[in-house]
């Protein structure tokens, strides 16, 4: 890996000269990063929404889409292809360049966010020191999207349905912000690499900030949830009162770019809480005793992108798994969760946090193994 | 007051979200009951009304008697029928004509039938793809009645005993 970079490198100079080769270097450094995280994202997304199809028809004692290809293993192909093929319909008296424009304004965020998420040590295109505001901007970003969706559509049902999502988005930003606080506290850092490494303890699993921290654990991928505008919280597309809410108008590839943009946000999610609060690439039997119990066991304690991947598939099926089981929130029952349980939860749990990290209370018995650094 | 800090402790802990987790996610493993429907069919009964056919007696006169019953009867009125009296002096149908458009598939014509002969079998796989396609004529519901002769009297002889 590194003779290739060097070799890039030197080639680079060759071309560009001893001035702009360094920089040229740098730039198709970062477009190769940018390629190699954004192709496998995308395909996720490809496939996640099939597995989503999948879980939910298992969840109903049903088979799934099982036709195309062995097992069905080319619908997410099939379907991609029907709506790239579709008409682009532009409602009459929609903006049409404001009405163009809300898809690409929607996935860019989603997409862009990417770039702070470390896989692995290194592993990162940007190891910013505030990533995580890097994400919470582009997180919120996509709202802007939605809401010019709505209102460029000219229609009733798309900008009721941009309303609610932005309501409902801004509310649950506030939560998930707070959640976050509460994981940077612990982690001493804004750096995701680094929360990771904060998490890295001789207890294993024990050791993640999920313990400590757990009700910012859960309001964190609850707030995912909301965020995403997805079930239980979709009533931003609740179907049986406004359609398909804020894209509603939306046909063909704008759809799919929106449909692009939900599912990158929700893996975004998923990929979010475990580096926060799951130990992200940190493998859950990471102890001495199987640290040090030779080369048979001791793989199992290293840290490895594999685990990440553990991780964040597990959440990506809980999302599913929630789609199959609960019915959607009543609208105001949304933000009363949002405003009159979550915030104060977080709030609260900050404050206990910052007391857990005080001095001789953060090198008690138990609240050391956190802590106790 | 101590049953709503256990309300709300419950609550906190998503005591009841995670049962309802569970029950979904037991069901997740459950035995699928999706049937494939080219190749696998549901069973269906000898008293199945499907699409209809008209039938003849085994030396190949058809037995429809163009008594009108059946139009009579039918509550959608989808049946059409016109007669006049053959050369050997009984009377049969020039015109049976049954719009599948308007049929709701009661039944009604099928027992109302003194000779047996409107039936409406178990086929169900059949489609339009213009306006008149499903506009079934005498000799198309004759040809259907000839195609599943066999079928048909199985079902009915299977059903005899209730009738």
């Amino acid at each position: 890996m590194n003779d290739l970079a060097a070799q890039a490198q030197g080639y680079a100079n060759q071309v560009f000269g001893p001035e702009w080769g360094p920089q040229a270097f740098t730039l198709g450094r970062t477009l190769a990063m940018i390629v190699m995280v954004l192709v496998p994202v995308l395909l996720t997304v490809l496939y996640y929404q099939l597995v989503e199809r999948w879980v939910i028809g298992w969840i109903q004692v049903r088979k799934g889409p099982n036709r195309v290809g062995y097992k069905g293993i080319l619908q997410p192909i099939a379907d991609a292809i029907k709506l790239l093929m579709k008409e682009q319909v532009v409602p009459s008296g929609a903006n049409k360049a404001l009405f163009l424009l809300a898809p690409i304004l929607s996935v860019a965020p989603a997409l862009a966010a990417w770039s702070i998420v470390p896989f692995a040590p290194g592993w990162v295109i940007s190891n910013a020191d505030a990533a995580i505001l890097v994400m919470l901007a582009m997180t919120s970003l996509g709202i802007y999207g939605i809401i010019i969706a709505g209102w460029a559509s000219n229609s009733k049902y798309a900008f009721l349905g941009a309303m609610r999502a932005a309501a409902q988005m801004v509310a649950y930003e506030l939560a998930m912000g707070f959640a976050i606080v509460g994981a940077l506290m612990a982690g001493q850092s804004m750096n995701l690499t680094a929360i990771v490494a904060a998490q890295h303890t001789d207890y294993g699993l024990v050791g993640w900030f999920w313990i400590p921290l757990f009700p910012l654990f859960l309001v964190h991928y609850i707030s995912g949830l909301a965020e995403t505008n997805r079930h239980p919280f979709d009533v931003a597309e609740g179907e049986s009162e406004i359609v398909a809410g804020f894209h509603v108008e939306y046909s063909g590839m704008a759809f799919a770019v929106f449909f692009l943009a939900e599912y990158a946000n929700m893996i975004l999610i998923s990929t979010i809480s475990p580096l926060l609060f799951l130990g992200g690439w940190l493998s859950p039997l990471d102890i001495p005793a199987i640290r040090d119990a030779g080369p048979a066991i001791a793989w199992l304690a290293a840290p490895s992108v594999l685990w990440l991947f553990v991780k964040i598939a597990f959440l990506m099926f809980v999302f599913l798994w929630v789609r199959a089981s609960f019915p959607r929130y009543r609208y105001d029952q949304i933000m009363r969760l949002g405003w009159k349980v979550f915030i104060p939860i977080t709030l609260v749990w900050i404050g206990v946090v910052g007391i857990l990290m005080m001095e001789p209370i953060a090198h008690w018995p138990v609240i050391g193994i956190w802590f106790g650094r | 007051m101590l049953s709503r800090i256990k309300d709300i402790a419950s609550s906190l802990m998503l005591s009841e979200l995670l049962k309802g987790l569970s029950l979904t996610g037991r069901y997740l493993f459950a035995r699928k009951v999706t049937v494939m429907f080219p190749e696998e069919k549901t069973p269906a009964s000898p008293r199945m009304r499907g699409l209809h056919a008209l039938r003849r007696y085994p030396n190949g006169e058809e037995r429809c008697i163009a008594c009108k019953l059946c139009e009579a009867v039918c509550p959608a009125l989808a049946i059409t029928i016109e007669s006049e009296q053959r050369d050997d002096g009984t009377r049969r149908t020039t015109r049976y004509d049954i719009d599948l458009i308007k049929c709701i598939f009661c039944g009604f014509c099928e027992e109302s039938c003194p000779v047996d002969s409107i039936v409406e079998t178990r086929f169900i796989e059949y489609h339009g793809e213009s306006r008149g396609d499903l506009l079934y004529t005498k000799p198309m519901l004759l040809a259907i009645g000839d195609r599943y002769e066999d079928e048909i009297a199985r079902d009915r002889t299977a059903d005899s005993p209730y009738r």
